[in-house]
């Protein structure tokens, strides 16, 4: 991973009307990151890929990729990107591979029936290549969608909530799929979605937004660290527990008790400290699980409890 | 751009709307053969009865030309509800499917794009007329032959056969032209919306409001008529009139590739600076 700048939007607004989707929105994205881009639905981010691929004219603000502003009529930078964006909708009347070979030669892909057919095979489609895409689920679409913006090799990929649909198993493969990319490859991954943990779990860096507005953007495990998080301490001797917690402070973490697990909420910094506490005084430690996720960190900066995140 | 147009036509020629066209002409212009053939005599007489009394009319009256006239003048409704159906689709099929958003991502402009949908939507517009030309005029030729063609309008037109083949090639281009009024109204309409049925629609009742504004008589709608490309579209009959009024038939092609000229670029204009919402 590099810090030269991929992407690089600055007061990025778009305004239907008197609606403000996306509201100065500035964000960096280094070589090589996969960049979380978050936030619940209708909070601006399929709105902000589209500006970025030019689909829609943004209102105000700049747009650059790889150091050089993008206007909409330059279409050569599109040889280096990638995209899927929302549904992955194909024609439906084609075959996958005949899909594949048309987006393909638009993006001047080598579609050489050798290397079409890998790429369907990367994505899991090996099989179906040459079933027309109506008979395909919305996973087996969504797999097309990836290997369409991968088809020619581009050095950014954006992808815009790309395991919608997925079942786990094609969840994870398509989350390899990424890591690989980006670690090995030095491909740097635009990846927006409203599932956080799947962004926790891959993602380098993120900016979190709401109702257009960046809300926080950063490493991803810098801002986790700042976040506070559950702990679960499951121990073996409960009563020893409960007596440390009685007569120390420790109380100030919020501890409550579930089925035997003092459960505390913590920063990510603080867990070490308190681990080590409890074994010097002499509490028999069975696990410690740590329920820290995004989707608690989101509702504590957005303070919206009912935002459509899982 | 070859690439580009070669990739529309392929889709074009993937989708079944596209055949019913050609199924269309392919099992329509046989029948009409087959009725003339059976009760085109009978036809003939019916048509020239009002001459029998003054002229001897002789030689071989049903002929490929006269049965080519006729279909000419049947499949002018039918032909651009085909055109339509196609190029009604061409934009709108697109923000429907939602391959908008991988068509315009890519290293090409949206001018690159629409252009290339344009050319092939006429290259499909040439493929229909050119298939109802062989089997109207190839066809009708080797079923009835040739022969001079009698024209009964408001006055009566004899050609002779050696002067009526090259009016049919002429017909045949200003059909061209036409049906790409109706392909440009069509293409226009299906860039504004996301729904092909819609520029199908809009375009079917354009011609049939137009048309009825045609035939309606007096008042206003003399000093509308001129203006409605439906009354150039149906000026191709003057090309069987002897002699041709060529100062009429160039101010229809004028006004009809005006009519072109002008919804093609407001298309262009729309479609480059559209969002895409889809």
């Amino acid at each position: 991973m590099s810090s030269t700048p991929i992407i690089e939007i600055e007061n990025l607004s778009k305004n239907f009307k008197k609606f403000i989707a996306v509201n100065n929105l500035s964000l960096t994205v280094n070589q090589g990151e996969i960049f979380g881009f978050l936030g619940p639905n209708g909070a601006g981010k399929s709105t902000t890929i589209r500006m970025m691929l030019s689909l829609i004219t943004p209102s105000s603000g700049t747009i650059k990729f790889f150091g050089k502003r993008f206007t909409q009529s330059d279409r050569e930078v599109f040889r280096r990107i990638g995209a899927l964006v929302e549904r992955p909708d194909f024609y439906l009347y084609l075959s996958a591979y005949r899909n594949l070979h048309f987006f393909g030669s638009l993006a001047g892909a080598d579609v050489s029936k050798e290397n079409l057919l890998r790429m369907l095979k990367l994505v899991g489609l090996e099989g179906r290549e040459y079933s027309k895409v109506k008979t395909y689920s919305l996973g087996m679409k969504q797999r097309l969608g990836i290997a369409q913006s991968l088809i020619h090799n581009p050095d950014l990929v954006i992808l815009d909530e790309p395991t919608n649909g997925l079942d786990p198993q094609g969840m994870k493969e398509i989350k390899d799929l990424l890591i690989n990319l980006a670690r090995n490859e030095g491909k740097t991954i635009f990846l927006s979605s409203h599932i956080l943990r799947e962004v926790e779990t891959m993602a380098t860096s993120m900016a979190i937004i709401n109702n257009g507005n960046t809300i926080v953007q950063g490493k991803t495990e810098d801002l986790l660290n700042t976040a506070e998080m559950k702990v679960a301490f499951e121990v073996l001797n409960p009563s020893i527990m409960q007596n440390i917690i009685k007569n120390s402070n420790l109380a100030k973490f919020g501890i409550t008790e579930d089925s035997g697990k003092f459960i505390f909420t913590l920063k990510s910094n603080e867990t070490n400290e308190i681990i080590k506490y409890l074994i010097e005084n002499e509490v028999d430690i069975k696990s410690v699980v740590p329920m820290r996720s995004l989707e608690n960190y989101f509702f504590q900066i957005t303070g919206d409890k009912n935002a459509d995140v899982n | 751009m070859l690439m580009l147009i070669k990739l529309e036509l392929f889709k074009i020629f993937s989708k079944w709307r596209t055949y019913i066209g050609f199924i269309s002409i392919f099992v329509l212009i046989p029948l009409i053969h087959i009725a003339l053939y059976f009760e085109g005599k009978k036809l003939i007489e019916l048509g020239t009865q009002a001459l029998s009394g003054g002229f001897n009319l002789s030689g071989n009256l049903l002929n490929g030309f006269m049965a080519t006239r006729i279909i000419l003048q049947s499949f002018y409704v039918h032909i651009p509800l085909l055109v339509a159906l196609v190029a009604g689709d061409m934009l709108a099929g697109e923000a429907t499917s939602g391959t908008y958003r991988f068509l315009l991502t890519k290293p090409i402009s949206r001018l690159q794009i629409i252009s290339a949908k344009y050319i092939s939507g006429v290259i499909y517009v040439a493929s229909l007329l050119v298939i109802l030309m062989i089997l109207s005029l190839g066809v009708g030729i080797l079923i009835f032959g040739t022969g001079d063609m009698i024209i009964v309008n408001s006055n009566i037109t004899i050609l002779k056969e050696a002067d009526s083949l090259w009016r049919f090639y002429y017909s045949f281009g200003y059909a061209f032209l036409s049906m790409l009024v109706v392909y440009s109204f069509a293409f226009m309409f299906s860039a504004f919306v996301e729904n092909s049925i819609g520029p199908i629609m809009a375009t079917m009742s354009l011609i049939i409001v137009f048309s009825i504004l045609n035939i309606l008589g007096g008042g206003v709608f003399v000093h509308i008529q001129p203006f409605l490309f439906t009354t150039h579209m149906q000026n191709w009959k003057g090309l069987f009139d002897n002699p041709i009024d060529y100062a009429e038939i160039n101010t229809s092609v004028a006004i009809m590739i005006a009519h072109i000229v002008l919804l093609t670029t407001l298309t262009f204009v729309y479609f480059t600076k559209k969002d895409i919402n889809s």
